[in-house]
């Protein structure tokens, strides 16, 4: 099995001459990246497939016929920022520009929110940096209806979806407008209408429920398909492996998606993959489709999106996708990376940065400019910032306009039960 | 009205909320072509086809996981697992999912499912077939905890479990499934056939969870039972000749408390009864509230008689197991206070 997108060898125990006739003392393996903090940084090893080299099979493909694919990676955009190769031409250049769009107002409200976080209007906040493009562009394949159960990470997803930014920052903020009333964590966001399933903030669990939001969809004869989010590290939880035998055995009209971003907190990739050589071959195993992308890439993950929900909803059954991204930021407000991984290794990560892959693409297709860009970032911002600044009008989480005690006692059963109801008046609200 | 066990009482709400409602979907393991290793889905798969009753793989996690997002999407998944013992794996999906749905979604989703486990012991199960987990649910928020003691509770508490718009554990006592249990494991069993709540209505109707039933009216001394207990406490009742009144809690969560209430104020004594290991058991929780509720109506301190607290055994099943015997001490001790 190839190991080629490891920052190093991983899998193979050493092995040493055995000096006597008798059984060697056991050793413990435990994987370790190739480099931690002070080191140089060195992707040398990943092997990336040049774009436009990986076939397109036909959706209804044999998933024996195309196990390799589990271990390459499909591109479209290459170093001279053109779309090549059978996975490119789905988009228009007002689709492209859109999704340029997109994820500049999803980088621009994150260093928004991150700074409202150090400035104390929040408790907590989580960044995309680097991954907009995975959510962004999986997105633009969904129909009205679909339903995403997404991690902490695919706000892309709402903002590609339509979703206000001043609702977001509401919810970030637990201000009166907090369409959570002030329930759940920063960025846990919640919308049924945008087809974006509440966010638990446990690890793994929401992807078993993607699974049985397809399985009710095919009882019902329904026509929509649910697409499940999951990181490289949370795929070593129990709910993974469950997702993916039910979905196998059921057929189940779901996208499993598994977002590898290298960094599981401090923990590198390497820990929960362990001898499978890529996340994507967990998928092998259960006879289902298994595809990586490149995560940068904004068209190469919406043409993958958009061939994993065609096999949904032709009823062919579910597809595993790994998106091969890099986490530049920290993991949360309360991380910071220095500690467990060098400084400039996100500058070092060779797919690039996925905002700049696709501006210098729009360029280089005649439909964009450097002058147009940095225009559009300037209006972007002013958006952005319009809508903080109503959601703080609304209040931020230590000011005066939250909502009430009485808030917290509602909507834990549809009818408030006795013993609640006991506790509510005892509290006096 | 038909003579039904507890097995077919269960079998029968499921046939008429499935009959009634396309979106009760049932599911577990062996549930399927087989019906369940206690029989309690047979023929519905053969009745209603097999999107609506089938097998699953050996993951509660994932039978349980696959009913939220099923519950989310707007069915109604009744689900069992083999034994209670086996949900463990299931319980994160019930405890920071299930449960939570509808808080942390402030109601945009919901999970209107029903989890079935065949709870207790008696079988000479071991400690893999044997557990009473009530009190691992009563302290989840958002969830609700239903333990019936006969058919026709079994029937109309299943039915309001199902078409119930919040998440509820049902617990079925697997002791109580073909027959009334008095406690005495080396006599003759008796059949639900001849026991009044074996009498089970037909079609649909519903028991409101949150309601006790007073199962024999006493001036002397108040039991709380639920499930099997409330069949074991009637004999030592019986046994020891004193006049108790029996309350059958039938849902834990909510809890009927104004009837617990009633009775101990008029008792002036309490006695609770359950086959759970004592210690952080649902009896301190009622232990708490009477006294709370009750304190200056009490002629006694109140007792609680459960099981021992160490897994539950196999060849000491009736050393571990709270009998008559027991029973009766309690409430001898009580009425000497």
């Amino acid at each position: 099995m190839p190991d080629h997108d490891l920052p190093h060898d991983t899998m193979s125990p050493r092995r040493e001459v055995a000096q006597s006739p008798g059984p060697e003392p056991l050793k413990l393996h435990v994987p370790e990246p190739a480099v931690r903090p002070g080191g140089t940084p060195d992707f040398s090893n990943i092997r990336i497939p040049r774009a436009g080299q990986v076939d397109r099979p036909s959706v209804d493909v044999d998933p024996e016929s195309i196990r390799d694919l589990a271990f390459s990676v499909i591109r479209v955009l290459n170093r001279d920022s053109e779309a090549v190769g059978p996975w490119a031409g789905a988009l228009s250049d007002s689709e492209l520009l859109e999704g340029l769009r997109h994820m500049m107002t999803l980088r621009a409200f994150d260093a928004r929110m991150q700074m409202a976080q150090r400035q104390g209007k929040t408790s907590f906040y989580m960044q995309h940096m680097g991954e907009e493009a995975v959510s962004c562009a999986f997105r633009k394949a969904l129909l009205p209806g679909d339903m995403n159960f997404p991690t902490y990470r695919q706000a892309g997803l709402l903002i590609a979806g339509g979703y206000p930014l001043v609702e977001m920052a509401c919810q970030i903020y637990s201000n009166t407008h907090d369409p959570l009333k002030g329930r759940q964590l920063p960025v846990m966001y919640s919308s049924r209408e945008h087809g974006f399933f509440s966010i638990s903030g446990n690890l793994a669990t929401q992807y078993i429920q993607a699974v049985g939001w397809a399985i009710a969809s095919a009882i019902k004869n329904d026509t929509k398909i649910a697409v499940a989010w999951i990181g490289d590290g949370a795929t070593a939880e129990s709910d993974f492996h469950a997702a993916l035998v039910f979905a196998s055995t059921y057929r189940a009209p779901v996208v499993l998606n598994i977002v590898n971003n290298q960094w599981a907190i401090s923990t590198f990739q390497g820990i929960a993959r362990g001898g499978s050589g890529t996340f994507a071959a967990r998928g092998l195993g259960f006879g289902i489709p298994a595809l990586r992308v490149d995560g940068n890439d904004y068209l190469a993950v919406h043409a993958v999106a958009k061939w994993a929900c065609e096999r949904a909803r032709r009823n062919l059954g579910p597809t595993l996708v790994e998106h091969v991204t890099y986490r530049v930021g920290a993991h949360s407000t309360s991380d910071d990376p220095a500690g467990y991984r060098p400084k400039t290794e996100s500058d070092a990560w060779p797919l690039g940065d996925p905002v700049i892959r696709l501006k210098n693409h729009l360029i280089v297709r005649g439909a964009w400019s450097e002058e147009r860009h940095k225009q559009t970032e300037a209006e972007i911002l002013d958006t952005v910032i319009s809508a903080q600044k109503e959601a703080e009008s609304y209040g931020t989480l230590h000011s005066e306009q939250r909502p009430t005690a009485r808030d917290m006692f509602e909507g834990v059963f549809a009818e408030m039960p006795p013993h609640l109801r006991r506790q509510r008046q005892e509290a006096g609200v | 009205m038909t003579r039904r066990t507890m097995i077919e009482a269960i079998r029968d709400a499921m046939d008429v909320m499935m009959s009634r409602d396309d979106g009760v979907v049932v599911f577990g393991e062996d549930v399927g072509y087989f019906g369940g290793v206690f029989r309690a889905s047979q023929g519905l798969q053969a009745k209603y086809g097999t999107s609506r009753c089938f097998d699953t793989p050996i993951s509660e996690l994932g039978i349980v996981g696959i009913a939220v997002g099923m519950a989310a999407y707007g069915l109604k998944p009744c689900v069992e697992i083999q034994f209670a013992d086996y949900m463990y794996p299931a319980y994160d999906q019930i405890v920071s999912e299930a449960a939570r749905l509808r808080y942390r979604s402030n109601g945009q989703f919901t999970c209107p499912l029903v989890v079935r486990m065949p709870t207790g012991g008696g079988i000479f199960g071991g400690q893999t077939h044997s557990q009473s987990p009530e009190a691992l649910f009563t302290h989840v928020c958002g969830i609700k905890t239903v333990v019936p003691s006969n058919p026709h509770d079994a029937k109309g508490l299943l039915i309001s479990a199902i078409e119930d718009p919040d998440p509820v554990i049902f617990l079925e006592p697997k002791r109580l499934y073909n027959g009334p249990f008095d406690g005495h494991h080396d006599r003759p069993v008796t059949p639900w056939s001849k026991h009044d709540l074996g009498e089970v209505d037909d079609g649909h109707f519903a028991i409101p969870l949150g309601s006790a039933a007073i199962r024999r009216q006493g001036k002397d001394v108040t039991i709380l039972a639920y499930g099997t207990m409330v069949h074991v406490a009637e004999t030592a009742v019986t046994e020891t000749g004193i006049d108790a009144e029996i309350i059958d809690l039938r849902s834990l969560l909510p809890l009927d408390l104004d009837t617990i209430e009633a009775s101990v104020k008029k008792t002036g004594r309490c006695v609770i009864v359950h086959e759970a290991t004592l210690t952080s058991g649902f009896g301190a929780e009622l232990c708490a509230l009477v006294q709370t509720r009750c304190f200056y109506h009490l002629e006694a301190p109140i007792l609680r008689v459960a099981g021992w607290d160490t897994p539950y055994p196999h060849a000491q099943e009736w050393d571990y197991f709270p009998g008559p015997a027991r029973i009766g001490r309690a409430l001898i001790e009580t009425m000497e206070a």
